[in-house]
C-alpha cells in the first residue's frame, strides 16, 4: 500500500489493523480515518501543540498514520500512551529526551507568556526534585517511571458517519 | 418515504441567523480541572490534554457533521416502485396538504377570534387572562402539530409550574418548541426572527412570557442572563425552556451545551426529543431552507413522528462546575434519545479558530505553572 492510494481494499484494511495491533478494530473507523488522511489540512492553529503533532504525522503513509493514532484509542495501554508522549518530546528521534527537548515543548506550550529564564528555572527545579539533573537524558523507561501507574487521559473517539 | 427537496433561499438574513459561532464552542481557558498542589515533573511532562485536543482536530472536524442533513435514500428507482411513489405524491399533495391547510386555517381562526378579545378585554385581570392565553397557545400548537399529522409520544411526568426550575432540551428545528408547547405552555428564550415568524413571536409568544436576545450584541449576554434569572425566580411565570445547544442540530448528534442555562441556580429538568426519520427528516437546516419552506415540506410529508422524554430533574452537585453539569445533562439527553455526543473539541470547516485560541491556552498554561511554582 503506497502513500496515496485512492481506494482501500479489504487486504489493505486488514494490514492496517494488524499494524496498529488491532487497537482500532472496526472497519468503519479505519474507513473514516482514511477519508481524513486524504484531506488532512496542512495548516491549523488549533492549539500550541498542533503544529508539532502535524509535523510528526506529515509524510507518514496511512498504515503508519493509523499506528501513530492508535495510542489515542481507549484500549491503548499506559505504555503505549506514554510512548507517544515520549515521541513528541524526542523530536530528533534518538531515543533520549534532553533538557533542551523539554524546554522546546515548554516553549510551545507557554509561548510568550513565560520567559526563557522562567522556563529553565521551573524545569531545573522539578527535575532536581525528581532526582535528575539538568544534564540527564530521559529515556522511555524514565518517562514510564515518572508517569507511574496513572494512565494519562488521552482518548480520542473517532466518529463514524 | 422520499420527501420533497428543500428549495433555495428566499431570505438570506433569515438563514444566517442560525450560523453557529465556533468561538462559542471552543473550550476557553483550560479544558481540564485545574490541578492543585506542588508542581511535579509529571505535571510538566504530561501534555496529554493538549495533545488529545490536537489529535482530535486531526481525526475529525466533527463540527460540520452535526449540521449535515443526510438526504434519504431514494427508494422509487425502479419500474414497480415508481408508480407507487407517484400515487404517494398525489395523495400527499392533493389530498393531505389541502386538508392540513384547512385544519390549520381553522385552528388560526378559532385562536385569533378568542385570543384578540381576551388579550384586549381582560387587560385588568392578569391571572385569568394569562390562564386563558396559556390554554389558547397550547391549542394552536396542537393544531400546528395536527397539520403535519404529528404523532408525538410523551414519556415521563409532565412539567409543572414551579419556581426555580428550568427545562432544557436538544434542538432539531423550531418545531421542537411547538411539539413541546402543545403539552405545556413554556416560556422560551429565542432569537428574534424577521418576517411572519417575528410577528408571531412578538404578539403571541409575548403572552407566554418569552425572552428575546440578539446574537450580534456583545453586551446582550449579560442583559439576557439577568432576564433569565428574574424569570426563573418568579412564581407565576410559565416554566422556562432553553435549548442549550444554541442552534439546530441534525438529530443524530448533540453539540456541546452552552453553560448559560446551568448557572441559574435552580434545578434543571432535561427533555430529550427524537424524531423518527422514516417519515420525515425534521432537521431544519437553516442554511438551506427558510422556515416557511421547512413547514411546507413537513406539511407535504406523511407524518412527523417523534418521541419526547421528560427526564429526572437534576441539580448541580457540590464541587461541580457549570460546564461539567451541562455535560452531565447532555449525557442524559443523548443517552435517552440515542444521539451521539460530538467530542467537544470540534473544529469548524468554514472558519478556522484564530490564533487567539492557541494563545489563550498558552497563557493559562503559563499562569498555572507559575502560580504552582509560588506555593511550595
Amino acid at each position: 500500500m503506497g502513500n496515496t492510494s485512492s481506494m482501500l481494499t479489504q487486504y489493505d484494511i486488514e494490514e492496517v489493523q494488524s499494524h496498529c495491533q488491532d487497537l482500532f478494530e472496526q472497519q468503519e473507523i479505519l474507513l473514516s480515518l482514511y477519508q481524513r488522511f486524504c484531506q488532512l489540512d496542512r495548516n491549523f492553529a488549533m492549539n500550541p501543540l498542533s503544529l508539532r503533532l502535524l509535523k510528526m504525522v506529515d509524510g507518514l503513509n496511512f498504515k503508519d498514520f493509523v499506528a501513530f493514532l492508535s495510542a489515542f484509542s481507549a484500549k491503548a495501554s499506559l505504555k503505549q500512551k506514554v510512548k507517544l508522549i515520549f515521541q513528541v518530546y524526542d523530536s530528533d528521534c534518538n531515543g533520549k529526551v534532553s533538557f533542551k527537548d523539554i524546554i522546546e515543548v515548554l516553549r510551545d506550550l507557554s509561548g510568550s507568556f513565560m520567559s526563557d529564564e522562567q522556563r529553565e528555572q521551573v524545569l531545573s527545579q522539578v527535575l532536581n526534585e525528581a532526582g535528575y539533573t539538568n544534564d540527564s537524558f530521559l529515556t522511555l523507561e524514565d518517562f514510564i517511571k515518572v508517569f507511574g501507574s496513572c494512565k494519562p487521559e488521552m482518548d480520542v473517539e473517532i466518529p463514524v458517519d | 418515504m422520499s420527501s420533497t427537496e428543500g428549495k433555495m433561499v428566499t431570505s438570506r438574513s433569515e438563514l444566517e441567523l442560525d450560523h453557529p459561532n465556533i468561538e462559542d464552542y471552543l473550550p476557553s481557558g483550560s479544558s481540564i480541572n485545574e490541578p492543585r498542589g506542588k508542581l511535579r515533573l509529571r505535571d510538566l511532562l504530561d501534555i496529554s490534554p493538549t495533545l488529545t485536543e490536537a489529535a482530535g482536530a486531526i481525526v475529525d472536524d466533527s463540527f460540520t457533521r452535526c449540521f449535515k442533513s443526510n438526504p434519504p435514500e431514494p427508494w422509487n428507482w425502479n419500474i414497480y416502485l415508481f408508480p407507487l411513489w407517484c400515487c404517494g405524491v398525489v395523495v400527499r399533495y392533493c389530498l393531505l396538504f389541502p386538508l392540513r391547510c384547512i385544519t390549520l386555517a381553522f385552528g388560526w381562526f378559532i385562536f385569533l377570534s378568542t385570543f384578540i378579545p381576551v388579550h384586549s378585554l381582560l387587560k385588568g385581570q392578569d391571572r385569568l387572562r394569562k390562564k386563558i392565553e396559556r390554554v389558547l397557545v397550547e391549542m394552536i400548537c396542537s393544531f400546528f402539530v395536527a397539520s403535519w399529522t404529528g404523532v408525538v409520544r410523551y414519556h415521563g411526568p409532565r412539567p409543572s409550574i414551579r419556581p426555580k426550575q428550568v427545562y432544557v432540551a436538544n434542538h432539531t428545528s423550531m418545531i421542537d418548541f411547538i411539539v413541546l408547547e402543545q403539552m405545556t405552555a413554556f416560556a422560551v428564550i429565542m432569537q428574534k426572527h424577521p418576517g411572519w415568524v417575528g410577528l408571531l413571536q412578538s404578539t403571541i409568544l409575548e403572552s407566554v412570557g418569552c425572552i428575546w436576545f440578539n446574537r450580534s450584541e456583545a453586551k446582550d449576554r449579560e442583559i439576557v442572563a439577568r432576564k433569565l434569572r428574574n424569570h426563573v425566580q418568579g412564581t407565576d411565570n410559565n416554566p422556562l425552556l432553553i435549548f442549550p445547544e444554541g442552534t439546530c442540530v441534525n438529530n443524530n448528534y448533540t453539540v456541546m451545551f452552552k453553560k448559560g442555562a446551568f448557572e441559574l441556580d435552580c434545578t434543571v429538568c432535561p427533555i430529550a426529543i427524537k424524531y423518527n426519520k422514516i417519515f420525515v427528516d425534521a432537521f431544519w437546516n437553516s442554511r438551506k431552507q427558510s422556515f416557511t419552506m421547512h413547514l411546507l415540506q413537513l406539511m407535504t410529508s406523511w407524518a412527523v413522528v417523534c418521541e419526547v422524554w421528560y427526564l429526572e430533574p437534576q441539580t448541580i452537585r457540590p464541587g461541580e462546575t457549570a460546564i461539567e453539569f451541562a455535560e452531565r445533562v447532555r449525557d442524559m439527553i443523548s443517552h435517552r434519545a440515542g444521539l451521539k455526543k460530538v467530542p467537544w473539541d470540534g473544529y469548524l470547516k468554514y472558519s478556522r479558530p484564530s490564533s487567539k485560541h492557541s494563545e489563550r491556552k498558552q497563557q493559562s498554561f503559563a499562569e498555572s505553572i507559575l502560580a504552582r511554582l509560588e506555593d511550595k
